[in-house]
């Protein structure tokens, strides 16, 4: 197991009352499927803010970064990176610049 | 000693602002979701301490909040919509088939009987009912499966369910208006419906008097006379003394018969009020005087309401939602605008002052008195 280190978009941070990055436990080889979910199952708020309850497609105006790179369009079921399987950099969740 | 609540849902958050029963000293409290779009926020009359609240972004969708204390604290409940079956399509603007998606909910309606069952009304248009105080939602999928369903097409706003009205008196009835779909009415609770659109005539359509279609913005009913139900459609102002199977124009000498809410006072069932705009491009107030529009005849007749409101320059809408009263004698009659002003009268609309003037856009007003 390890743990892996979740930026979230300052609106679902309210909505989880949390503070900062949010701590979740994985395998080894961590998914962002696998990592939102057990976010999920830490916060049940955030079901369906993220993505899609039913087929948990990521949200159109929901974008995923890690090391500098934009992840959103990788498959679900994609290793996430070394270092954010490490706890070394964080997930971030991050809200598309979508106006407002 | 009596107290109002009026809930304001705005583009970025809720507020709720309460007075004494003089109404004339108010305090302001919120934003409460700040950054959220708040669609609605709404009291249970059997428990007026239970709120509900419908906060939404096109970035993370749909939540469901709800109070227990009055608005004092809340708690996030079911946000799980989902059509019951294969939902099929209802038209697109350009009149092609279009899937039925959960976008949001516009519209909240506790019982009046019980805190815990509460209604939904949401885009694509549908009828949800929660009895476990918003944990969970089912849909009531005969409005959704209507046979003429599938010709339904949305307005500028979004094919919404914005409108539920309870009758008080014969349970099981109940009122529906979907923008651009119509008005319909269930006898059963919710099991299966009837248009209620007879007499309505809407120029933009290919035939007028269609029985589906019509863009209605907004249903008013007075809980004494639940048979008589009043309407501000797209264009024309309507009133129905027999439950929606028939309809008059009662537009009468209003400036504009455009506009988006209605409401009736609540201790004189033929009395209603209006805030008409421009046209259905020009959704500003008529010569820039924001105007409420009262009728003490149930329509036809129709006086301005202008002392404290606004009279040079202004260039807001009232929206559908944003027009409420309070059940104090004399009344008190609320209105918030999309410029992020709340007004309120103590007097039944004769003399208005702000409550506050400088909020996010305001998209929906509701007012509570508590004893």
């Amino acid at each position: 197991m390890s743990t892996v280190r979740v930026r979230l978009p300052p609106h679902l941070e309210r909505l989880a009352e949390v503070r900062g990055e949010v701590q979740v436990q994985v395998s080894d080889t961590p998914t962002v499927a696998e990592v939102l979910g057990g976010l999920e199952a830490a916060h049940p708020v955030l079901e369906g803010t993220i993505r899609q309850r039913d087929t948990a497609e990521r949200r159109a105006l929901i974008r995923l970064f890690a090391c500098g790179r934009d992840l959103s369009h990788d498959a679900p079921g994609a290793p996430l990176p070394p270092e954010v399987a490490s706890g070394s950099e964080p997930l971030q969740v991050v809200g598309a610049i979508a106006g407002g | 000693m009596a107290e109002v609540r009026v809930l304001v849902g705005t583009k970025k958050g809720a507020f709720i602002l309460t007075s004494g029963g003089a109404r004339r000293e108010w305090s302001v409290d919120g934003p409460h979701f700040g950054g959220w779009e708040v669609m609605h926020v709404q009291g249970s009359r059997a428990d007026p301490d239970r709120l509900y609240a419908s906060q939404w972004t096109d970035w993370h969708g749909q939540v469901v909040q709800r109070s227990r204390d009055g608005g004092r604290s809340w708690e996030a409940v079911g946000n799980a919509f989902r059509y019951e079956g294969d939902p099929g399509t209802h038209q697109w603007y350009d009149g092609t088939p279009h899937p039925w998606e959960f976008k949001r909910v516009w519209h909240l309606q506790p019982s009046p009987h019980d805190p815990e069952t509460v209604f939904a009304g949401v885009e694509d248009a549908a009828l949800f009912r929660s009895t476990d105080g918003g944990s969970t939602w089912a849909e009531l999928s005969g409005l959704r499966q209507h046979s003429t369903g599938n010709r339904w097409m949305p307005g500028a706003g979004g094919l919404c369910l914005h409108t539920i009205l309870l009758d008080p008196e014969r349970p099981g009835r109940m009122y529906v208006a979907i923008s651009a779909a119509g008005a319909f009415r269930s006898d059963d609770g919710g099991d299966s419906w009837r248009v209620a659109t007879g007499g309505l005539s809407s120029e933009f359509l290919p035939k007028p008097e269609a029985a589906v279609g019509h863009c209605i913005h907004k249903l008013a009913m007075h809980p004494s006379r639940p048979d008589t139900v009043f309407m501000q459609k797209h264009w024309d102002v309507c009133r129905s003394d027999d439950a929606g199977e028939t309809w008059t124009e009662v537009s009468g000498n209003l400036p504009s018969d455009f506009g988006f809410p209605i409401a009736v006072h609540p201790h004189e069932p033929e009395t209603i009020y209006v805030v008409p705009i421009l046209s259905d491009t020009e959704h500003y107030p008529p010569e820039g005087k924001l105007r409420v529009y009262r009728s003490r005849t149930g329509g036809g007749n129709w006086e301005a309401l202008t002392r404290g409101l606004p009279q040079r320059n202004c260039f807001h809408n009232v929206l559908r939602d944003a027009l409420a009263t309070d059940a104090m004698d004399p009344s008190g009659l609320y209105v918030g605008t999309t410029g992020g002003a709340v007004y309120a009268s103590a007097d039944e609309g004769d003399t208005w002052s702000p409550i506050v003037e400088h909020l996010p856009r305001v998209l929906s007003v509701e007012v509570q008195t508590l004893p």
